[in-house]
C-alpha cells in the first residue's frame, strides 16, 4: 500500500521533473556564464529548488551583496510559498505527523504544491514524497548538464542561453495576464517601478536586491488592495 | 563573503518559509488583502526581474529587444515554457550573428 502510493506520486510527478530539467538546464547554463562554478551551481538548485528566488540569489551573488540583502529578496520573492504550505497543511489534516512533513515542505514549489492539491483520495507521505522525487533529480541534473555544458560551449552559444530563464518568467507571467486583468495590471506597474530603478539617476543606485523587493512589495500590494481576490481562491 | 555563506542563507530562508506554515503556524489566514498580496508577488517580480534587464542580455540591445518581442508573441499565443524559452534564445543568437556581420 504504502509502496504502491509512492509509485504513484513518482508517476504523477515525471512530467514536472522533466520541465524541470529544461528550465534549470538554462539556470546551470547561465551561472557558469557568469563566473559560477558547476559545482555550486548544481548545489544552490540542490539546496533551493525555487526557480524565481534562486535567479534574484544569483544576480546578487554576483553584485556581491550584503546578507541581509539577499535574505530580505528571498523572503520577499519565496513569501507565496508561505500560503502554498498554509493550504497544504490543511489539506494533509492531523493524521501526519510533523517529521514527515520537513522533507515535504522542502519539496513544496509551485508545480508539486498544484499537483497536490489537485488530488482527491486523502494525501499520505509516501504520495507526496513519491510527488517530489523526479522534480527534485530534474532540477539539479538540469543546472548540472546546463552548467557543464555551458562551460564548454562557444561564447555566443553561452549568451543565447542566458536570456532562457527570462523567455520562461515571460511565459509564466503572460498567458495568466492576458486572461485576467488584474495580474496585467500588476505586471504592468512592475515593469514601470523597475525601468525607474533601472534608468532614473538617484533611484538607479538602489541595489539589485532592494529594488526587487520594492518594485514586488509595491505592485502587489496595490494590486491586492485594488482587486482583492474571491473567496473561492482561498484554497489556491 | 564565500559563495557558500550566500548558498546557505538563501537555502535556509527559501526552507523556513516552505516549513514553517507546515509544522508550527498552521492556523489559514483570514486576511484577504495578505492572500491577495501573495496571489500577485509572483507575477510583480517575474516581471520586475524580466524588464529591463532581459535588454541587456546580449552584447546589443537590440537582441534582447528581439528575445522580448518574440517570447510575448509565443506566450500570448499559450504556447508551452519550453518552446517560449528556445525560442528567445534562438532570437538572441540570430540577431547577434547578423549584427556581427553587418
Amino acid at each position: 500500500m504504502k509502496w504502491k502510493d509512492y509509485c504513484r506520486g513518482v508517476r504523477r510527478g515525471v512530467p514536472v521533473g522533466v520541465g524541470y530539467f529544461s528550465v534549470s538546464f538554462g539556470f546551470g547554463a547561465m551561472a557558469v556564464a557568469n563566473g559560477i562554478k558547476w559545482l555550486d551551481a548544481t548545489l544552490i538548485s540542490a539546496s533551493n529548488v525555487t526557480s524565481a528566488g534562486q535567479f534574484a540569489g544569483l544576480t546578487l551573488i554576483l553584485a556581491s551583496a550584503g546578507l541581509w540583502e539577499i535574505i530580505l529578496t528571498q523572503l520577499v520573492i519565496n513569501s507565496r510559498y508561505a500560503l502554498m504550505s498554509l493550504a497544504l497543511s490543511q489539506k494533509m489534516g492531523t493524521r501526519i505527523g510533523v517529521l514527515p512533513r520537513l522533507p515535504i515542505a522542502f519539496m513544496n514549489t509551485d508545480e508539486i504544491f498544484a499537483l497536490a492539491m489537485a488530488e482527491k483520495q486523502p494525501l499520505t507521505v509516501p504520495f507526496l514524497l513519491g510527488l517530489g522525487l523526479t522534480p527534485f533529480l530534474g532540477w539539479t541534473s538540469g543546472t548540472l548538464c546546463g552548467a557543464l555544458a555551458g562551460s564548454v560551449l562557444p561564447e555566443s552559444i553561452r549568451l543565447a542561453l542566458g536570456v532562457m530563464l527570462y523567455g520562461m518568467f515571460i511565459a509564466i507571467v503572460v498567458p495568466p495576464a492576458r486572461q485576467e486583468k488584474p495580474v496585467l495590471v500588476t505586471a504592468a506597474l512592475a515593469l514601470v517601478l523597475s525601468c525607474l530603478f533601472t534608468w532614473v539617476p538617484v533611484l538607479n543606485t538602489v541595489s539589485a536586491g532592494i529594488s526587487i523587493v520594492i518594485c514586488t512589495v509595491a505592485a502587489a500590494a496595490v494590486c491586492a488592495w485594488l482587486f482583492p481576490i474571491p473567496d473561492e481562491e482561498v484554497a489556491q | 563573503m564565500s559563495i557558500y555563506t550566500y548558498i546557505i542563507a538563501m537555502a535556509a530562508t527559501t526552507y523556513l518559509i516552505r516549513v514553517l506554515p507546515l509544522t508550527v503556524f498552521r492556523k489559514p489566514i483570514k486576511s484577504r488583502f495578505i492572500r491577495s498580496f501573495l496571489h500577485y508577488v509572483p507575477y510583480a517580480c517575474l516581471t520586475a526581474m524580466t524588464f529591463p534587464a532581459i535588454l541587456y542580455s546580449g552584447e546589443s540591445i537590440l537582441s534582447g529587444l528581439g528575445a522580448l518581442i518574440i517570447a510575448v508573441i509565443l506566450a500570448f499565443r499559450g504556447k508551452s515554457l519550453l518552446t517560449v524559452s528556445l525560442a528567445s534564445c534562438a532570437a538572441v543568437y540570430i540577431i547577434e550573428r547578423i549584427i556581427s556581420l553587418l
